[in-house]
């Protein structure tokens, strides 16, 4: 059985599911090893999530701080991550970074400098030093312009505006690609030796997220039904400062750079409340009052940091308690505050806006704030997922042959919680790794021919919804799992609740099989909700299973019913499967062993 | 792509609002109107879902990160290019339905989809960055932030393609074969000025890229949602370097008296 006429079929050595920074640079360097490269953007070119990214990405570089170093960073990042992060990715992560960044200079970025001309770096939280390679408050954007503008002079094949609905198989390998194309609603199949995925994350299964549409999981659910793993799923990173007002922009991203500038938390009683709990953890480096924070944000090595800079989990957890204490803001968050300092800076208006000309833009715009004059309202919004698929960690190739996995959609390097500032040096550092090892893959591998049958078994199912008349709106079961899960698997946890949560997901799984969508193919954003649905349904799933699963409170995952930390839960991963009944089963996994040297730092660093 | 506006509590004023939004294909279309309730603080993006939850599922409209930080929800309201998502509803006036077509100057696809895979095709013409070599041995390079403000300035450009809309060199007089457009001027503008790069893209800026179609009527600065000087800071200091190469009187004699 051959594939019909109708299938537009291409074929490439590596091909590439996202076209974020991950995805990009796993293009690039595998398009340098020399083989075919296929890249598929869900969007058009350079407007994947990266482009959101604001405060910066964290590099040992040592350009403000001599003091900071690997060993400085890979501490930083194993204790930031509660210790359940893969030590072998928390390594290769801190020792290449500096070079990746490097990297992008050359390729033609152009970071902040110091006064000495070199790459600036700026504080964020959970960093020991300033450490974030920086531009203003855009430095996605520059991420992904670099890498772009780059890439499409190496030979790689660009398929905009396109979406994958299944990864292909055959004897247990991956060989390909199911997908279809938004403008006219083809069907795409692509042949390749090697899969990367690079599909960023999952925060559109939440009703308040930063994320855009795309962040539907895709990635994670390709992988799971095509037999990989999923590990860490319960760890989503709920990031303290969302907008809270006006409604329409509940959840956009706030940058911790605001607060890496010298911004403050206050409550409504004006009291800076993070002074009022700080973690064991990070007792010896934070500071002991207001002066000592102000020194450190000016750059003064012998301050420690303001308690605002202490990590996400813990920062949108106190945010949280605040606002349930009802000592909120009026629309329901925190105050976040960078214009009082004026009160240390003679010019504070001018530096604030040439520090974060795109926050100064965004309130400005969209809620009529002034933030060099007025505080900001913030909340927790949901941001990023420390969970994905399971790879070795110094490949990125999952338990699948053939299949890989690079940035969000991947697992390992963020443990329970991620800092700010490692995301994008995760996507260069890791989708480097990838497109290495998927074309070296890709060169000592034949390619295996698609199975037709498969092909049109799959294409059928995503055709159903048009034939059905009368069925349900994709867009409403869409927002009832948003909801349920913002309520019930949100930034604080109960059993019950979220065993609730699974008997919803459950239901919404048969009534998503009934979706009804009107119109045609081309261009059809009904039609594409339906089946981003599949991929969301599967992702909250995971979530909920795993921080059930979970009985403890660590990290980004906070448990009503087990609130503190348990000794008995920091020896295993969580790591979910299809099992062969097409249930999903969730298991423990040890962790994996840390080398001594490695040991030996984490010690040191304490 | 369904948007939280859907849900949103109503605990601010509303009100109905009148929307014609253009509906059609690459043969054609027509505006038809919707009813939206508004509430404060809403953006024309989110009244665009509205719709399409609501009252037009397959209402085609492409946009990712509602911030202004992408560039992809281009349109033309009430006949003027923005952002569909930095546009608030408390800023259109209150007393007329809110128009919404899609960019004129590109071709249609659906409803307010448009094809712009031309500018892609564009970018890829101009010659890439071609750095001088490291000045340290780790790689890296001295560049003062004095010398890359300006470049910086360029490289805040979200790609929405708002001033290639506007641009009647392409709007009206169609010289897409012949002409960039300001995007791909100020592009280009960034390489030359980069401090690092050794490339030179004047020649080409002159003959395949067409500066010299434009005119300087400033129509992209207006549209920048970035607010980036297109003309003043990018495409007329081009234009300068353009003149100096090619046809700079003074230049020209001296070259006659002193031969290279």
């Amino acid at each position: 059985m051959s594939l019909p006429d109708s299938f537009i079929v291409h074929e490439h050595d590596v091909l590439v599911i996202g076209a974020g920074g991950a995805g990009l640079r796993a293009a690039i360097e595998a398009s340098a090893a020399g083989v075919k490269v296929g890249v598929i953007c869900k969007s058009l070119l350079g407007k994947a999530h990266t482009v959101m990214a604001e405060g910066g990405m964290a590099a040992a570089m040592g350009n403000v701080d001599d003091r900071d170093g690997w060993e400085v960073h890979f501490a930083d990042t194993m204790r930031g991550g509660q210790y359940l992060n893969n030590p072998v990715m928390a390594e290769h992560h801190a020792k290449e970074a500096p070079e990746r960044v490097r990297e992008l200079e050359a390729w033609g970025a152009v970071f902040d400098r110091t006064k000495d001309g070199r790459i600036l770096q700026r504080n964020f939280g959970g960093h020991r030093y300033p450490r974030l390679a920086h531009v203003g408050d855009r430095t996605g954007l520059e991420l992904i312009r670099t890498l772009q503008d780059h890439g499409i002079h190496q030979g790689m094949e660009v398929f905009m505006e396109m979406t994958v609905v299944s990864l292909l198989k055959s004897g247990g390998r991956v060989n390909g690609a199911l997908g279809y194309d938004r403008e006219r609603g083809r069907m795409h199949v692509w042949k390749a030796k090697a899969v990367v995925l690079a599909t960023g994350g999952i925060g559109k299964a939440f009703r308040i997220t930063s994320n855009s549409w795309e962040g539907t999981g895709d990635g994670h659910a390709l992988a799971y039904h095509a037999g990989a793993e999923l590990m860490d799923m319960e760890f989503v990173q709920f990031h303290p400062t969302g907008m809270v007002w006006p409604p329409s922009v509940r959840g956009l991203l706030v940058t911790e750079g605001v607060r890496g500038e010298g911004g403050v938390l206050r409550n409504s009683e004006g009291r800076r409340f993070m002074f009022d709990d700080v973690p064991d953890a990070y007792k010896n480096q934070v500071a002991k009052d207001e002066e000592e924070g102000w020194r450190y944000v000016c750059g003064d090595k012998n301050a420690n940091r303001p308690p605002e800079l202490l990590t996400r989990d813990h920062v949108a957890r106190c945010i949280n308690r605040e606002i349930k204490a009802g000592r909120g803001s009026p629309h329901g968050g925190v105050f976040l505050d960078i214009a009082w300092i004026k009160e240390k800076l003679p010019n504070a208006g001018a530096h604030i806006q040439r520090k974060l000309p795109s926050m100064y833009h965004q309130f400005k715009q969209l809620a009529g704030v002034d933030i060099t004059t007025e505080r900001m309202e913030v909340g927790p919004t949901t941001h990023y997922v420390m969970g994905g698929v399971l790879v070795n960690g110094d490949t990125q190739e999952s338990s699948v042959p053939g299949l890989f996995a690079a940035g969000e959609v991947a697992a390992g390097l963020h443990g329970a919680n991620r800092l700010g500032g490692n995301s994008l040096s995760d996507l260069i550092v890791f989708g480097k790794l990838a497109g290495e090892h998927a074309a070296k893959y890709a060169k000592a591998n034949r390619a295996v021919e698609i199975d037709a049958a498969e092909v049109a078994a799959k294409t059928a199912a995503l055709e159903e919804p048009f034939a059905r008349r009368a069925g349900e709106n994709p867009y409403a079961i869409q927002s009832q799992l948003q909801d349920s899960m913002q309520d019930l698997v949100g930034i604080v946890r109960t059993h019950d609740e979220m065993e609730r949560a699974i008997g919803i997901i459950e239901d919404l799984k048969k009534r998503a099989k009934n979706v009804a969508v009107s119109g045609h193919r081309e261009y059809n954003p009904g039609w594409h909700t339906a089946i981003d649905l599949g991929c969301l349904l599967t992702v909250s799933e995971s979530i909920a299973r795993s921080a059930i699963d979970r009985k403890e409170s660590r990290g980004a995952q906070f448990r009503d019913d087990f609130p503190k930390k348990d000794d008995a839960c920091s020896t295993f991963n969580l790591v979910c499967r299809k099992a062969a009944d097409g249930s999903m089963e969730v298991s423990r996994r040890p962790l994996p062993p840390m080398r001594d040297e490695l040991k030996a730092v984490i010690e040191k660093m304490k | 792509m369904s948007s939280p506006a859907s849900r949103n509590g109503n605990h601010e004023a509303t009100r109905m609002v009148e929307f014609r939004v253009w509906r059609g294909d690459r043969s054609g279309g027509a505006f038809q109107t919707y009813s939206v309730q508004v509430t404060q603080g809403m953006v024309v993006l989110d009244c665009i879902h509205r719709i399409q939850a609501d009252q037009a599922n397959d209402l085609a409209v492409r946009w990712n990160c509602k911030a202004g930080k992408c560039g992809s929800c281009s349109a033309e309201i009430n006949g003027h290019p923005k952002l569909m998502c930095m546009t608030r509803m408390d800023a259109l006036p209150a007393d007329r339905p809110v128009t919404v077509e899609p960019m004129r100057s590109f071709p249609a696809i659906r409803d307010l989809v448009t094809d712009v895979s031309w500018n892609f095709r564009m970018k890829r013409r101009i010659k890439p960055f071609k750095p001088r070599r490291p000045d340290r041995p780790d790689g890296s390079w001295t560049m003062m932030q004095e010398d890359v403000d300006r470049v910086q300035e360029f490289r805040k450009c979200i790609e929405c393609f708002l001033c290639q809309d506007v641009c009647h060199v392409l709007r009206d007089h169609h010289k897409h074969d012949e002409f960039i457009g300001p995007r791909f001027l100020m592009y280009t503008a960034a390489l030359e000025m980069h401090p690092l790069d050794t490339e030179d893209r004047i020649a080409d800026l002159k003959q395949e890229n067409g500066i010299g179609y434009c005119n300087i009527t400033k129509c992209c600065t207006k549209v920048c949602p970035e607010h980036i000087g297109i003309t003043d800071n990018a495409i007329i200091p081009m234009k300068e370097r353009v003149v100096d190469e090619f046809y700079d009187p003074l230049t020209r004699l001296f070259r006659i008296f002193k031969p290279r």
